[in-house]
Parts: structure tokens; C-alpha cells; sequence
């Protein structure tokens, strides 16, 4: 059997792929099969159907199926394979991999370079071992979303949402204008992990109270959710005996943290980061197998689509270069995660075969202000960035140029300063 | 009028169910769930014990020998998944070693293939045992399945060879036939064994000369409902809580590790699954209720602690759901299977809690050849009719997916990406002999739901398809019981946009 063989394969039509699969496109690469496993592309921009998308990278806000349409239609232009109702089964070290499609079936293809653009899932209530009964009514923010907004069915009328993660935080808002009662958010950190702009829009304007440093500790209701019990939790994140608050509600909604999608990249042999959950990549967004790369949700969770799909254009690019093999692939120092400072992307930077410009992308562990951000080798600063105010749920990115690489040569660090 | 009523449609009420479907008799199996094998046969370790470790002389020993060798052979006919997967008993200090010891003796009365390892060699084969193990008994004949599969494709090939399965039906009062009512009901039968049981439901009303009262931790208030007063035994739900974790390659142990057993029983265990799952659990702890199969903060930190005692490594943060299920344990310790001695004709099968589920198969060759030997001597059926195994796409090879993609593209769409289950495979679930209706059922039956996203990302696919399966309307699909709602109504944007 004679396997198909492409330039570049791409596993994943949301945000990310179609990025990297136009990218690709105008950086040279004629032979781009594109892989979807929905009906339509766009991934889960399709059930945002608020607003806020774009202004980063087109100066508008737009919807987000809206957002996924103008990336479509830029698609629409390239001579881009776009196979739907495809699902990639395998994927192995040599760069074949093994897709389903109801049309053909299960079919082995290989290329030259493969990105993954596989976006993330949601923690579910049993990851975080939530204790209580399991009754119908506890969902993730995403599903109850995508039963609100693609099917127009509402998963309940009286809601509490447990983490204010941004699609938490938008549901509130989503139910509430739909008729349902929200009657809180809990947060078990003492800071939201929500963009600001969406704790104000979502629940302020609503009236929907904030609760920090609380955890939902019981769930009850046999068939179906019917109240909940909150507590407060300590400096540990430990429950408090005796600050229990208990919720009539028919529905618990989970936005408690988002995960790359990696089964595939197991298999590949792809190593994983154990902060971001997904792969360990160089600066190109190459795995640590040469020729795949990784980019969007399903490499680190971004707050911003603009920044998922301007990452899927740099993964793009650099796979059109290693298929056209002008990418060498051989790996830089090592970049590390500072005081402060939980993880760093990428994890390895070629200061030889970087672009002219390179965004180090990185998230700080607390909400500060008046600080830096300090790129050093050793001792010596490199580069430095005053910031007002850096939070966990906001990515922050240190440019830096190749000039102000050129005589790195060990391990780089970055980290949080006053 | 039928010959036998089963009340419970776990896997002892399956096992039964499915051994009668062979003979001349009128079989009706009553269960409240929405499914076969809802409550403690789906909620448990899902291991077929070797049989060590029951207290010499009790059923529970003998049932438990005997299941575990007649585990492999049904699996393998019913074409459902049985895997040898061998366990360690393991001891830490030398009083646990003293209980290896007690349980070397019994598996040898027993004839229970058994090996006796140092801590080294356990750790050779199982590189994440603690470090503070010192020796471990190995039993090869240990072996895993899924529990649930097992009873439903009992219960399939039963029903397909004429038992009745009513789900969703809860049994409310039992009264006595006297001779004289049973005459007006069934004038054909005046021999003097023709007293039997009218058994009265939410939904209707059924006579039968037998009953079997399988029904879990409610058998003894069902029994309680015939005798018309409190019976000789009670059963205690004492509850267990478990830990899963994720699929992966090369899961943290590939056998079931035991600590030594206690009074509270065979301990806390590391078990892998047949999908190269993790589960840990469980606890045992006595519930407020028949009902409260809920997951508690300090159970689940027990757990945790406990099973660090025996395996090192164990990731924590793969953990993709808790559960929790209910013992039916009796007062006697060991499982009572006998028919009643103030009703005739009356069969308990009660108290069935550990290692129930590997005695299963036992028990109802027990109950069928030995308790009612005389009383269910039918005459066999001539012709039998044997299930068809469910097909999952993930064991064919890429040529055989093919074949049946090109017949039917509903099986080359995939729903679940966790467990990649096609449309096809979660259709034919329904579809079956004893077919699902419920969203549970589906996930029971061929998995979406059962991996890392937990069903976020198909439950709403899943829900469509039982929608237009049944021919019902969204809000009328269940998770599982018939209050347990998913969607409760269309937005206003639809409904205007309707009305419009």
C-alpha cells in the first residue's frame, strides 16, 4: 500500500490550524492538507458567540464565529486541503499519522511536517475529585455553552459556577440574559482567573457575587443537582469547617482550568511540559520530534483567540521552512521559568536559527505591580520589561530581537523583579 | 403467570436470569434502575478474586473459588473482555507477613495457584510497589473485567431467549397467592405447589410461583415486603469510594495490588482496568442511607493515603472521576442464598457484597442446581439463541473498520475522542436486545463519557442521538434515572423564533 504523502498536515481546524494553514500557504508551501474532525471549521470559536475577538489582529471586535469566518474565507484564497468530519487516530515519530473520516474510512498519510493545532478541554468536576453524589446538572461551562448555543437548549434555571475561568465567567452572563438565575461564582484562589474585563461585563454588571477563596465542598441531589454547599478555604486551599454556605441550585457549571489535548502527542513520543501540559516546543514551536510542531490551546492555554491564532501563523511559517527544509531544527539553550514566573514559551531558543523578532511568552504565578520582567543569562540582564500591574490569567510577552541574543550561550532564565 | 420473578437485574439477577433463559420456564426480571447492573454491580473493583482470603467454611469461599474458574469460559462465550490479570497480596512488616502466611494455607486448601515472592522480586515485576513491601503472594488466576458488560450481554442473550426485562419499574408490596386466588388466576395449575407471589410495581402487577429476591442492599426490605414483617437478616450499605485515572501507556501497575486483608476487609486497592485505567479504592464505611452512594472529602483523602502505603508514583493529577458504591452487606458476614424458611418457593439471595461479583456465576448455578434443584427442574430449551457481541471499532483491524465504514458511515464518525467511539457503535448500542436509553447507559455499554473529558465534549452528541434513536424530544433524554433531566427547556431566542 502506497501511503499519500503531503508537504504539511494539519491536525486541527480551530483558531490555531487555519492560522497555520494560511501561513503556511503564503510562506511557500503549495501542499497543505488541513484536518477537522467537526462538521465545520472554527473549533470552539463557533459556540462564543460573544463578543470581544479580533481586536488584537484585525483593530475590531468581533463574535466569534464571526472571527472564524474572516480566517475562512482568508482560507478560502490558498490552495489549502480542508478534509471535515475527520479525526486523527494516530500519530507517530516518523510523521505518518492515521485519520477516520465517514468518506474514506481509516487512511495512513505521511509529510514532511505535521502541526498540531489540537486545542484544549476542560477540567471536569471528577479531575478535581469535587465530593458529593454525581446527579445530572454538573457540567463544564463549555458543554453547557455548546448545548446553549449551538443546540438552543438551556441546561438549567437556577446556576452556580464553580472557578472564574473566562468561559465561566461569560456563561454567568450567557444564562442570566437568557432567563436562568446565577447565583454566584467561586473561586478557590484569592485572585479571579478570569480576564478583568469579563469579571466586570459578566458579573459586576449583573449583580452576580464573587466569591474568592471558596470551593463548592458538597454536591446533593440524587437524580438531578439540587443544592450545593460552599465553603471558604484557607491559606492551603483546605476547606473551613464552619463557613459552609449552602446554594438551592438545579445546576453546577465547572471553569476550573483548561488542559491541552496531548493524547495524540503520547503516542508521537512528543515530551510534554509538566507546568503547561502540553508540548515542550523551541522557538519555531517545534516539538522535540523534528518536523512536528505544536501551537494555540493545544500547546498552552491562551486568554485571547488574536494570540492562539498568531501562534498557529508562527508554527505555520516555521513548518513551511523545515518541508521546504530550511530549518535546521537543532535545538538552543535552554529558557527557564524565574522567581515568580510559572512558565516560559518556549523552552529552547536558537539565538542562530530564531527569526529576526521572537515573543517570549510567559505567565507570572501572582497578581502584582510595579515590577519587571527579567530576561538574564546567569547574572546578566538581556532584556527587561517594566509592567504596572501582571496577573496569572493575563500572558505576558518579553520581545526580543536576534541582535540582542547573538552572545547568549548557556541557559536563560526569566524572571518576576521589583 | 409466571414460573420465576427476579427482583434485581445486577449480576447475581443477571447470572440467574441468564442460566433460566436455558430452560422451559417463564422468567421475569424486575429493576427499578434504568439499567441492567446499576448500583453495586457497576460501582466496585471490578475484580474476579482469585478467592483466597473468605473465612474457611462460608459460601463466600466456596462461590468464590468457583466463579473465578468459571469466569474465563463465560466471558469468552458471551464475547465480552476477561483478562488474567494477576495480583499481589503484598505485607510491609512481619505481622502482615503472618497474614500471607493464613492466606498461602487457605489458597492451597483451595487449590488456588499461588506464589510466594520477596519484596525484590515483587518489585521486579512491579517496579512502582513501595519500597516498604517485603514479600507478596502473587495469585496469576486473578482477573479483571467490566462488570456492567458482563450482565448486560447475560441479560441480552437471556432476554433474546425469552426472559421479560422490566427497567424503571420499582417493586412496592409482594402479597401471597393463597391456593384459591391462584386457581382463579391460572385455573390450569390445582396441584398443591401452585401458591406462589403476586408482586405489585409502580407500574403494574405480576404473579409467579418463585420469586428471587436479588435486589442488592434492598433485599432485605423486599424480603421484609413478602414476609409482611422484619426479616431474620438486615443488610448495612457500607460504602465504597474509589479514585479514576486516566488511560495511559504504561499505567503505574499491571496487576491488582492487595494490601494484607482486615476486619474492614480486603483493604484499599490499586487495580488496573481493562483500558489501562487506574482505579484506587476502596474505603469502607457505613452509609446514612440506601441511597447515599456519594463521594465524602475524608473518604477520598483516605484512599489517597492509604494506597500510598503500598505503590509508589501514583499520579494524582491523571485522576478523572471519583465514584462511589454500596455494599450490601448482611449481619452474618457471608452471603445468604437459600430459600426462605417461611416462604416457600421465596429465594434470598441477599448479602451479596464482596466477592460477590466473582462469585457471581456461582451463586446461580447455586441457586439454580443446588437451592431449587428440585423446584427449577425444567426441561431444557431445544433451540438457544446466542447474542451478538457488541463490535468496538477499536479492536478491528484497519482493513475490518473499513469493510464496515464503507457498509455504513456512521461508524468512520467519530463522537467520543477520548475513547474514540463512533455515531455507529453509540447507535447500536441503543439498538440492542437490552438496548441503552438512557446516556449512562450508552457510556456502560461503549464508553463516551468514560475518558478525560468526562463527556464534555460528547455528551451533547450523545443526547442528539438518543433523541432521534427513541424518537423522543431532547428533554426527555435521561442521564439515568427518569428524574435525572439534562436539558431542561429551548432558550427564548428559540422558542420566539418558534412561535414567530
Amino acid at each position: 500500500m502506497t501511503v499519500e504523502k503531503h508537504d504539511i498536515v494539519i491536525i486541527g481546524g480551530g483558531s490555531a490550524g487555519i492560522a497555520a494553514a494560511i501561513s503556511a500557504y503564503n510562506n511557500g508551501c503549495k501542499d497543505i492538507l488541513l484536518l477537522e474532525k467537526d462538521a465545520e471549521l472554527g473549533g470552539i470559536l463557533l459556540q462564543c458567540i460573544h463578543n470581544g475577538f479580533g481586536l488584537h489582529r484585525f483593530g475590531e471586535e468581533l463574535a466569534g464565529p464571526a472571527y472564524a469566518e474572516k480566517w475562512t474565507n482568508m482560507l478560502k484564497d490558498t490552495s489549502v486541503k480542508v478534509k471535515l468530519n475527520t479525526t486523527v487516530i494516530h500519530l507517530h515519530k516518523d510523521k505518518t499519522l492515521t485519520y477516520v473520516n465517514p468518506v474514506e474510512g481509516y487512511v495512513t498519510i505521511s509529510a514532511k511536517a505535521i502541526v498540531l493545532a489540537l486545542g484544549c478541554r476542560e477540567r471536569s468536576r471528577g479531575a478535581i475529585a469535587t465530593p458529593g453524589y454525581r446527579p445530572s446538572g454538573v457540567w463544564t461551562a463549555g458543554t453547557a455553552q455548546k448545548y446553549l448555543n449551538m443546540q438552543g437548549y438551556m441546561v438549567g434555571r437556577r446556576i452556580f459556577i464553580l472557578g472564574s475561568g473566562d468561559i465561566g465567567l461569560i456563561m454567568a452572563r450567557r444564562m442570566v440574559l437568557e432567563g436562568a438565575e446565577v447565583l454566584g461564582v467561586a473561586e478557590i484562589m484569592p485572585y479571579s482567573n478570569g480576564l478583568p474585563r469579563n469579571i466586570k461585563q459578566c458579573l459586576d454588571d449583573f449583580d452576580i457575587p464573587l466569591y474568592l477563596s471558596h470551593t463548592v465542598t458538597d454536591i446533593r441531589g440524587k437524580d438531578r443537582l439540587n443544592g450545593i454547599t460552599v465553603s471558604r478555604v484557607d491559606d492551603d486551599l483546605n476547606p473551613i469547617s464552619g463557613t459552609e454556605m449552602d446554594f438551592d441550585v438545579d445546576t453546577l457549571l465547572m471553569s476550573v482550568g483548561l488542559i491541552p489535548d496531548t493524547a495524540l502527542l503520547t503516542e508521537a513520543g512528543i515530551s510534554l511540559h509538566p507546568k503547561t501540559k502540553g508540548a515542550v516546543v523551541d522557538e519555531h514551536m517545534m516539538t522535540d520530534v523534528p518536523g512536528i510542531f505544536s501551537c494555540g490551546n493545544g500547546l498552552h492555554v491562551h486568554d485571547l483567540v488574536d494570540f492562539v491564532s498568531m501562534e498557529g501563523e508562527e508554527a505555520g511559517l516555521a513548518a513551511a521552512k523545515y518541508a521546504a527544509g530550511n530549518l535546521s531544527g537543532s535545538r538552543g539553550v535552554k529558557v527557564s521559568a524565574g522567581e515568580g514566573i510559572s512558565y516560559v514559551l518556549p523552552s529552547y531558543i536558537s539565538p542562530q536559527d530564531m527569526e529576526e523578532t521572537l515573543e517570549i511568552k510567559l505567565r507570572v504565578k501572582k497578581n502584582a505591580r510595579d515590577v519587571k520582567l527579567a530576561l538574564r543569562q546567569g547574572d546578566k540582564l538581556i532584556k527587561e520589561l517594566k509592567k504596572l500591574r501582571v496577573a496569572p490569567s493575563e500572558m505576558e510577552k518579553l520581545k526580543v530581537t536576534k541582535a540582542e541574543l547573538k552572545d547568549v550561550t548557556g541557559e536563560l532564565s526569566i524572571s518576576l523583579e521589583n | 403467570m409466571y414460573d420465576i420473578v427476579i427482583i434485581g437485574a445486577g449480576i447475581t439477577g443477571s447470572f440467574i436470569a441468564h442460566k433460566l433463559s436455558k430452560r422451559q420456564c417463564k422468567v421475569l426480571v424486575i429493576d427499578k434502575e434504568a439499567d441492567v447492573a446499576n448500583e453495586a454491580s457497576m460501582a466496585n473493583s471490578a475484580i474476579v478474586h482469585a478467592g483466597y482470603d473468605p473465612k474457611p467454611g462460608t459460601l463466600k469461599a466456596k462461590l468464590n473459588v468457583i466463579g473465578n474458574r468459571m469466569y474465563p469460559d463465560i466471558c469468552n462465550e458471551l464475547g465480552v473482555q476477561y483478562v488474567k490479570s494477576s495480583a499481589f497480596v503484598v505485607a510491609t512488616d512481619a505481622s502482615e507477613s503472618r497474614i500471607l502466611d493464613t492466606l498461602k494455607t487457605q489458597a492451597a486448601d483451595r487449590d488456588i495457584e499461588c506464589r510466594d515472592i520477596t519484596g525484590d522480586e515483587a518489585r521486579e515485576l512491579e517496579p512502582n510497589l513501595s519500597a516498604k513491601v517485603i514479600r507478596a503472594l502473587e495469585f496469576p488466576t486473578t482477573g479483571i473485567i467490566y462488570p456492567w458488560l458482563v450482565a448486560i450481554a447475560l441479560m441480552e442473550e437471556a432476554v433474546l431467549n425469552g426472559v421479560e426485562l422490566r427497567l424503571s419499574e420499582e417493586v412496592l408490596s409482594i402479597d401471597r397467592i393463597s391456593q384459591e386466588s391462584a386457581h382463579k388466576s391460572s385455573p390450569d395449575s390445582c396441584d398443591s405447589a401452585s401458591e406462589g407471589y403476586r408482586i405489585h410495581t409502580d407500574k403494574g402487577s405480576y404473579e409467579c410461583r418463585y420469586v428471587i429476591n436479588a435486589a442488592g442492599v434492598y433485599a432485605d426490605d423486599i424480603y421484609g415486603m413478602a414476609l409482611g414483617h422484619k426479616p431474620e437478616f438486615s443488610i448495612t450499605p457500607k460504602r465504597g469510594e474509589y479514585y479514576v485515572l486516566d488511560e495511559m501507556e504504561h499505567p503505574v501497575v499491571s496487576r491488582v495490588i492487595y494490601p494484607v486483608p482486615g476486619p474492614a476487609g480486603k483493604g484499599v486497592l490499586v487495580v488496573p482496568t481493562i483500558h489501562n485505567n487506574i482505579l484506587l479504592g476502596p474505603n469502607s464505611h457505613i452509609a446514612d442511607d440506601k441511597e447515599a452512594n456519594n463521594n465524602t472529602a475524608d473518604a477520598l483523602s483516605y484512599v489517597k493515603e492509604s494506597v500510598k502505603k503500598t505503590v509508589d508514583n501514583i499520579p494524582f493529577d491523571k485522576v478523572i472521576r471519583c465514584f462511589a458504591g454500596l455494599r450490601p452487606s448482611g449481619d452474618t458476614g457471608d452471603f445468604i442464598i437459600e430459600e426462605s424458611k417461611e416462604l416457600k418457593g421465596f429465594v434470598n439471595v441477599a448479602c451479596i457484597d464482596s466477592p460477590g461479583l466473582a462469585s457471581a456465576p456461582a451463586i446461580a448455578e447455586y441457586v439454580t442446581d443446588e437451592v431449587m434443584k428440585e423446584q427449577f427442574d425444567y426441561d431444557r430449551k431445544t433451540t438457544y439463541i446466542h447474542g451478538k457481541p457488541i463490535t468496538y471499532m477499536g479492536a478491528l483491524s484497519d482493513e475490518d473498520k473499513n469493510r464496515i465504514i464503507a457498509d455504513n458511515p456512521d461508524y468512520g464518525e467519530i463522537v467520543c475522542r477520548c475513547c474514540l467511539v463512533s455515531k455507529g457503535e453509540i447507535i447500536d448500542a441503543i439498538r440492542r436486545p437490552v438496548g441503552a436509553t438512557t446516556v449512562k447507559a450508552v457510556k456502560k455499554r461503549v464508553g463516551p463519557g468514560l475518558g478525560r473529558c468526562q463527556g464534555g465534549f460528547c455528551e451533547p452528541l450523545v443526547v442528539d442521538i438518543l433523541a432521534k434513536e427513541l424518537g423522543i424530544d431532547k428533554t426527555e433524554v435521561r442521564y439515568d434515572s427518569k428524574d435525572s433531566i439534562i436539558l431542561m427547556e429551548m432558550t427564548k431566542s428559540v422558542n420566539k423564533k418558534e412561535e414567530a
